[in-house]
C-alpha cells in the first residue's frame, strides 16, 4: 500500500508538457484539435484560449486532454442541452434548451413522489416497496462495436453495469437488457474499406454481450434486434442494467479529506480518447486504442467487494469510470470541492504510462470510491479478501481547483468551475422538413397466407431464440416471466419479470419488476414525433401484457442520431423529443434517465454520408406487485374468449406489410393518449384480479402476427371474425384489419365464466369479443363479407417464424 | 443438531452463490458464503462445516478450462475435504461446482486424488441455458434424490457441460457403482439427442455421485427451481408443493438434522 504524498512535495520541479497554445490562430487550433482527437468546436477552442489568456500562462496537455474529455459531446449532452433555433415548418423558435423542455419537463409534470434519483446519478433511481429502489440505465456503445465488436458489446455491458454499481452507494446488478440496430446479416451491398461485414458484427456483439454478462452472472433477459441496411456503416448496441439497492444507499455526499480511492482493475493504455472519438463522425482512421479491454471477473472481483463494504457504509461516494477516466470520475466527483491526485499511487498494467495516459485512460473495471481516512484499513481488508486491488491516489479536498501532479510534475491545475461551467453554448439551427401527405399504397396481389408468413419469417419479428439461448437468462433464481414462454419455452414473451428477492434474501415478499421496450426507427422515417409516441405506448403495453402496473412505470429515453450539425437531423431529433415529452405528459409516464448518441453517420463507398435512420430507444421499468398474479402470452386452452383491446384503424405507413407487400404510403400510426390510457386502467385491473389468461401486445405485423404468435406458442388455435374487430369508419380490408400497426392494442384470452366480470372491469375501454380458441392447430379468419379468409396450420407459422435467424446467423 | 452449518464455497466469479445460500436459509440452514481466500488463510475451516455447497459461476473466469483453477485450489487449500466426504457429511457442486469436483478428483470416485473424468465444450459450439427432462437414477442412493420422483425438470446454463470419460469400460463402472445419478432425456423418459442432450454428454449425464451417495456433482441448477414460479410454464399448470430444487437441499439439511 503507498501512503498519499505529503503536501510539501507538491512544487513543481520540471517543466511540465505544455502546449504553445495561446498565440495559434483560429485555424491553427482547429488542425491540431483534430490531429490530437479533441473533437473541440470553434467556440470552445477560443474559450480555452481566453482562459488560459487570463491565466497568463499556456495549457498543459493534459489539462486540455482534461477539457476535452469532459466537454465532449458523450459527457455533456451539449445537443440536447444546448439552444436551438427550430423551423417547424411554419414559424422560427429559440429551444434553450431542449433536455430541459421536453424530457425533463415532463418528468416535473408528472412530479411522481416516488422517483428518489433522477438524471443526476450514474442511473435514474425510483422506489420498489419500502425498504428497496430500483436503478436503471441504458447506455449506447455504438461507435465501439462498429470498429471492435465483440470488445465494443462487451466493454458496454461492462460500463452499464459499473454505471449501475456507481448509482448512490452501489446497487446489485440483478438484470442485463440488450437492444441492437443492425444491417441484415445477408446485406451483400459495397461497404466502404474497415467496415466490418454485418454478420459479423451481428455474431460478435452477440458473443461479447454472451461471454461479459455470463460471467458477471447478470441475467439478460429483455432485449430486440431492428434490421435496416442503414444501419450498415454505424450499428447501434444499447445495454441495458437494473439494479436493487436499499433505499439508504440512494444518496452520496463527499466531505473534504475523503481519500480517492480506485478499485478494480489497473490502468493501461487501452481505450484512450473514448469519449471525444465516439463525439465525431465514424472514420476508417478510427483508433483501436480508443476501444477498451473487458475482464468480468475482475469486475465481478469489484462488485462483489464494493457490495460488502458498501452494508459496512466504509465509503462516503462511488462513481465509475468511464469514458474520460480518471479525469472524468475524479473531475465529477471534486464538482463543487476541489481535489489532489497523485498518479504515481495509480496500479498500472504497464510502467511506461505516460502520466496524461493514465490520468485518461479508459482502461475497464475500475470505480472510484470516496474513502474517510479513518476507514481505509477495513476496506483495504474487504478488497484484498476478493483479490480486488485497491489504491489511494489522493484526496477531496476544498479548493476548488483540480490539481493532478505525478511524482514532481503538475499534470493538471483547473479550475473547477471553468471545467464543469465554462463550456460556451454554441446555438444550432434546426428544421423540420412536413413530409408531404402520401396516398394510399397500391394493392398488393398477394394472399393473405402469403402475407402472414411474410411478416412472420421478416428478421424484425422472427424468433430470436437462437441468441435469447445464448444468455444466461436465469441467473440469480429471479427470471419468473421468462423471455421465451409457451409449451416448449419458445414464444415470444413481451417483457420478463424479475423477482429480485431470491438475491436480497426477502423471501416470503413477492414483489417483481418487469422491463420492457419500444423501438420502431422505420415509423421515424416519416414521422418522428409519432414514432417517440409509438415507442412509448408500445414500451407500457408490453409491461401491462405481463401484468406489471402501469401507473408506476417509468421511462428511459436513448437518442441515437446522425450529425446534429445537419439542421434536417437536428429537426427530426426536436420532434422526436417532442414526441417522448408528449408521450410521457400523456400517460403520466416519467423519464427517470437517459443518453443520447450522436455522430452516427460515416461516408458510404461512394463519399456520401449515410446517416442512420433516427432511432429512439424507450425503456419501461415498472413494478409487478405479486408475480404470482403476473401473465405470459400463450394461448392457455380451448373454449376461450379473444378480446381485443383498442381501435384499428389503417395505419399501414412504415408497417411490415408494406415492406413484405413492397408497398408504401399510408399513414403513420399514431397514439391516443387518452383513450390508450382508459384502456390499460380497464385491462390492468382485470388481470390484477385474474379475470386474464394470456395478453399479448400488436405491433409490428399487427392482429394477424400476434394471434398467430399466441397460437403456436400456447398451442392452441384460434377462430376470429373480422367483422368483430373495432374499426374506424374508413377501413374496409380485410389487409388492413390484420395487418395494420395502429397502436394501443392488446389482444386477450379470458375464461368464458370470467368474461361477465372481465367487461364490467374494461367499461369505459375499447374492448371487443373478436373470436375464441380452438382445440385444432389453425389459425382460421373470417374476412368482413363473412367467408373465411385465411385458414393455416399453426406449425406452418411456426416454421416460418422461427427458421430466419439460426439460417440467417449460420 | 437444529440448524446445519453450510459452507458455500466461492471464488472470483463465482456467481450463484447467493441464491443457493438464500434458498438454504429458507430451510433453516445456516449458510456461510466463504471465499476461498478465508480457507487458505486459515480464518475459515471446512471441517467446522456440516455441508458444503460449491456453487456455479464462471470461477477465475473459466479461463484454461472450466473450473479449473479453482478445482487446483481447492485440491490446495481444503486438504480435508476427502475426509469431510468419508464421514459422510453431504457435499453439492452445481454446474461449475461440479466441474470443479470432477477436477480436483473428487467424484466420480473419491478415493485417489486423481482427475479420472472431464468436460469439453458443448456440441453446439456455444453458452446455451434451457430448461432440460432429467431421469433420477433409482438405484442410486443419493441422499439428495430422497423422495424424489423419477422424472424432474432443471434448467441448465453452460457452455462446457459435456462430460468426457477415459474409456467404454470406465462409463461400465460408473454404471456399476451407481455413480450415473441423473440423466438427460426427452419428455417421455427416453436417452435422446439434442437438444434434450443440450450438451453431448456421454450416455447424457447430467449429475455423477460417489458410491455412498453424500457427495453428488450435477450441471443442472436446482437452486433456480426453489419457487414454482421458477418454472418456465408456471402460468399453464399446477405443481407438486415443494419444488424440485428446494427438496433437494432441503434432503441434505434433514439429512444432518437425522
Amino acid at each position: 500500500m503507498t501512503v498519499a504524498a505529503p503536501e510539501k512535495e507538491l512544487k513543481t520541479v520540471e517543466k511540465p508538457k505544455v502546449f504553445a497554445f495561446n498565440a495559434l490562430s483560429l485555424k491553427d487550433l482547429k488542425a491540431l484539435s483534430a490531429e490530437s482527437l479533441w473533437s473541440f468546436n470553434e467556440a470552445e477552442l477560443l474559450a480555452i484560449q481566453a482562459h488560459f489568456k487570463a491565466q497568463r500562462r499556456e495549457p498543459r496537455a493534459a489539462e486540455v486532454e482534461t477539457l476535452a474529455q469532459t466537454w465532449s459531446e458523450h459527457c455533456k449532452h451539449k445537443t440536447f442541452t444546448g439552444p436551438i433555433r427550430y423551423n417547424d415548418g411554419k414559424k422560427t423558435r429559440l429551444i434553450k434548451n431542449l433536455f430541459d423542455e421536453t424530457i425533463a419537463k415532463a418528468t416535473k409534470q408528472v412530479a411522481k413522489p416516488w422517483c428518489l434519483s433522477v438524471f443526476k446519478d450514474n442511473a435514474g433511481v425510483v422506489a420498489f416497496g419500502k425498504k428497496w429502489a430500483l436503478a436503471y440505465k441504458v447506455e449506447t456503445h455504438n461507435h465501439p462495436c462498429a470498429v471492435e465488436p465483440y470488445g465494443g458489446a462487451e466493454t458496454g455491458v461492462g460500463g452499464v453495469v459499473r454505471d449501475i454499481l456507481g448509482v448512490g452507494l452501489g446497487a446489485k446488478p440483478v438484470l442485463n437488457t440488450d437492444i441492437f440496430c443492425f444491417a441484415p446479416p445477408a446485406y451483400e451491398g459495397p461497404l466502404p474499406e474497415g467496415t466490418l461485414a454485418p454478420l459479423r458484427t451481428l455474431r460478435s456483439v452477440v458473443a461479447g454481450v454472451r461471454d461479459y454478462g455470463n460471467r458477471m452472472g447478470i441475467p439478460t433477459a429483455a432485449g430486440g434486434i431492428w434490421f435496416d441496411a442503414d444501419y450498415r456503416l454505424n450499428p447501434l448496441v444499447f445495454v441495458g442494467t437494473v439494479g436493487v439497492l436499499p433505499v439508504w444507499a440512494v444518496k452520496k455526499e463527499i466531505k473534504p479529506g475523503d481519500l480517492i480511492v480506485t478499485v478494480g482493475g489497473r490502468t493501461g493504455r487501452d481505450g484512450l480518447h473514448g469519449a471525444t472519438f465516439s463525439s465525431a463522425n465514424l472514420t476508417d482512421e478510427a483508433p483501436a486504442s480508443a476501444v477498451q479491454i473487458g475482464h468480468a471477473i475482475n469486475e465481478k472481483r469489484a462488485l462483489d467487494a464494493l457490495l460488502c463494504a458498501r452494508d459496512r457504509k466504509l465509503y462516503r461516494a462511488v462513481t465509475d469510470c468511464g469514458a474520460g477516466g480518471f479525469s472524468s470520475a475524479v473531475g465529477e466527483m471534486a464538482d463543487g470541492l476541489g481535489a489532489r491526485v497523485r498518479l504515481e499511487n495509480a496500479k498500472l498494467k504497464a510502467s511506461d504510462l505516460k502520466p496524461w495516459e493514465i490520468w485518461l485512460s479508459e482502461s475497464q473495471e475500475r470505480m472510484v470510491l470516496a474513502v474517510p481516512p479513518k476507514n481505509l484499513k477495513a476496506l483495504e481488508a474487504v478488497f484484498s479478501a476478493e483479490g480486488c486491488e485497491l489504491s489511494v491516489i489522493g484526496e477531496f479536498v476544498k479548493s476548488g481547483r483540480l490539481v493532478v501532479t505525478f511524482k514532481d510534475e503538475t499534470v493538471v491545475d483547473l479550475d473547477l468551475k471553468f471545467l464543469h461551467k465554462g463550456l460556451p453554448r454554441v446555438e444550432r439551427t434546426a428544421v423540420w422538413d412536413v413530409p408531404k401527405p402520401s396516398s394510399k399504397g397500391a394493392v398488393t396481389k398477394l394472399k393473405l397466407a402469403e402475407i402472414l408468413q411474410r411478416c412472420l419469417a421478416h428478421l424484425n419479428v422472427c424468433s430470436r431464440e437462437t441468441i435469447i439461448r445464448q444468455y444466461d437468462h436465469e441467473v440469480q433464481g429471479g427470471t419468473v416471466i421468462k423471455p421465451l414462454q409457451g409449451v416448449r419455452h419458445d414464444g415470444p414473451g413481451d417483457a420478463c419479470v424479475i423477482w429480485p428477492h431470491a438475491a436480497t434474501g426477502d423471501m416470503e415478499d413477492l414483489s417483481g419488476f418487469a422491463v420492457s421496450h419500444g423501438l420502431n426507427p422505420e415509423y421515424g422515417k416519416t414521422d418522428p414525433y409519432r414514432m417517440a409516441l409509438a415507442c412509448a405506448d408500445e414500451a407500457l403495453r408490453n409491461l401491462l401484457c405481463v401484468g406489471a402496473d402501469v401507473s408506476r412505470a417509468a421511462f428511459l429515453d436513448n437518442f441515437c442520431w446522425a450529425s446534429p450539425e445537419d439542421p434536417h437531423q437536428l429537426g427530426r431529433l426536436v420532434r422526436a423529443a417532442e414526441g417522448a415529452r408528449d408521450a410521457a405528459i400523456g400517460f403520466g409516464v416519467p423519464f427517470i434517465s437517459g443518453k443520447d448518441s450522436f455522430y452516427n453517420q460515416s461516408k458510404d463507398v461512394n463519399g456520401k454520408d449515410l446517416p442512420i435512420p433516427g432511432t429512439l430507444l424507450i425503456s419501461a421499468v415498472a413494478p409487478v406487485p405479486d408475480v404470482s398474479k403476473a401473465l405470459t402470452m400463450d394461448i392457455k386452452g380451448p373454449g376461450n374468449a379473444l378480446y381485443l383491446l383498442g381501435w384499428t384503424s389503417e395505419e399501414l405507413c412504415g408497417s411490415l406489410y408494406n415492406e413484405v407487400c413492397g408497398l408504401s404510403g399510408g399513414s403513420v400510426p399514431e397514439v391516443e393518449v387518452r383513450s390508450a390510457l382508459d384502456g390499460y386502467r380497464a385491462v390492468g385491473s382485470a388481470i390484477a384480479k385474474g379475470l386474464v389468461l394470456s395478453a399479448h401486445d400488436l405491433s409490428e405485423g399487427g392482429l394477424a402476427a400476434a394471434l398467430s404468435e399466441m397460437c403456436f406458442s400456447g398451442e392452441f388455435g384460434a377462430a376470429i371474425d373480422l367483422d368483430d374487430v373495432a374499426r374506424s369508419g374508413s377501413i374496409y380490408s380485410n389487409e388492413a384489419l390484420l395487418f395494420s400497426e395502429s397502436p394501443s392494442r392488446v389482444l386477450l384470452e379470458v375464461k368464458p365464466e370470467n368474461e361477465a366480470a372481465f367487461l364490467k372491469c374494461a367499461k369505459g375501454a375499447t374492448v371487443k369479443r373478436i373470436g375464441e380458441t380452438i382445440a385444432n392447430p389453425i389459425l382460421k379468419v373470417r374476412g368482413l363479407d363473412g367467408l373465411v379468409v385465411l385458414e393455416e396450420p399453426l406449425s406452418a407459422l411456426k416454421t416460418a417464424w422461427q427458421r430466419t435467424l439460426p439460417e440467417a446467423m449460420e | 443438531m437444529k440448524s446445519p452449518k453450510v459452507l458455500v464455497l466461492r471464488a472470483a466469479g463465482t456467481n450463484c452463490d447467493l441464491e443457493t445460500a438464500n434458498a438454504l436459509a429458507h430451510l433453516g440452514a445456516k449458510p456461510e458464503r466463504v471465499h476461498i481466500s478465508e480457507l487458505r488463510s486459515g480464518k475459515a475451516k471446512l471441517m467446522s462445516y456440516d455441508i458444503l455447497v460449491i456453487p456455479g459461476g464462471f470461477s477465475y473466469g473459466d479461463d484454461i478450462g472450466a473450473g479449473r483453477v479453482f478445482a487446483n485450489q481447492v485440491r490446495l487449500y481444503l486438504k480435508d475435504l476427502r475426509q469431510f466426504v468419508r464421514l459422510g457429511r453431504p457435499v453439492i457442486g452445481i454446474c461449475n461446482g461440479f466441474q470443479v469436483l470432477v477436477k480436483a478428483g473428487i467424484l466420480p470416485l473419491s478415493n485417489t486424488c486423481e482427475q479420472t473424468a472431464g468436460f469439453t465444450f458443448n456440441d453446439s459450439g456455444r453458452f446455451e441455458a434451457r430448461w432440460v427432462h432429467l431421469r433420477i437414477n433409482t438405484q442410486s442412493s443419493c441422499l439428495f434424490f430422497k423422495g424424489l420422483p423419477e422424472m424432474i425438470e432443471l434448467p441448465v446454463a453452460h457452455g462446457e457441460g459435456k462430460l468426457v470419460l477415459k474409456s467404454p469400460r470406465q462409463l461400465e463402472e460408473l454404471k456399476k457403482n451407481k455413480s450415473i445419478a441423473m440423466q438427460y432425456v426427452s419428455d417421455d423418459g427416453k436417452l435422446a439427442g439434442y437438444p434434450y442432450n443440450p450438451n453431448g454428454s456421454v450416455f447424457n449425464i447430467a449429475a455423477l455421485s460417489n458410491p455412498e451417495g453424500n457427495c453428488l456433482g450435477l450441471m443442472p441448477h436446482p437452486e433456480r427451481f426453489t419457487s414454482i414460479h421458477h418454472h418456465p410454464n408456471w402460468t399453464r399448470q399446477t405443481f407438486r408443493k415443494e419444488t424440485v430444487g428446494l427438496a433437494m437441499f432441503r434432503n441434505a439439511v434433514d439429512y444432518c438434522r437425522g
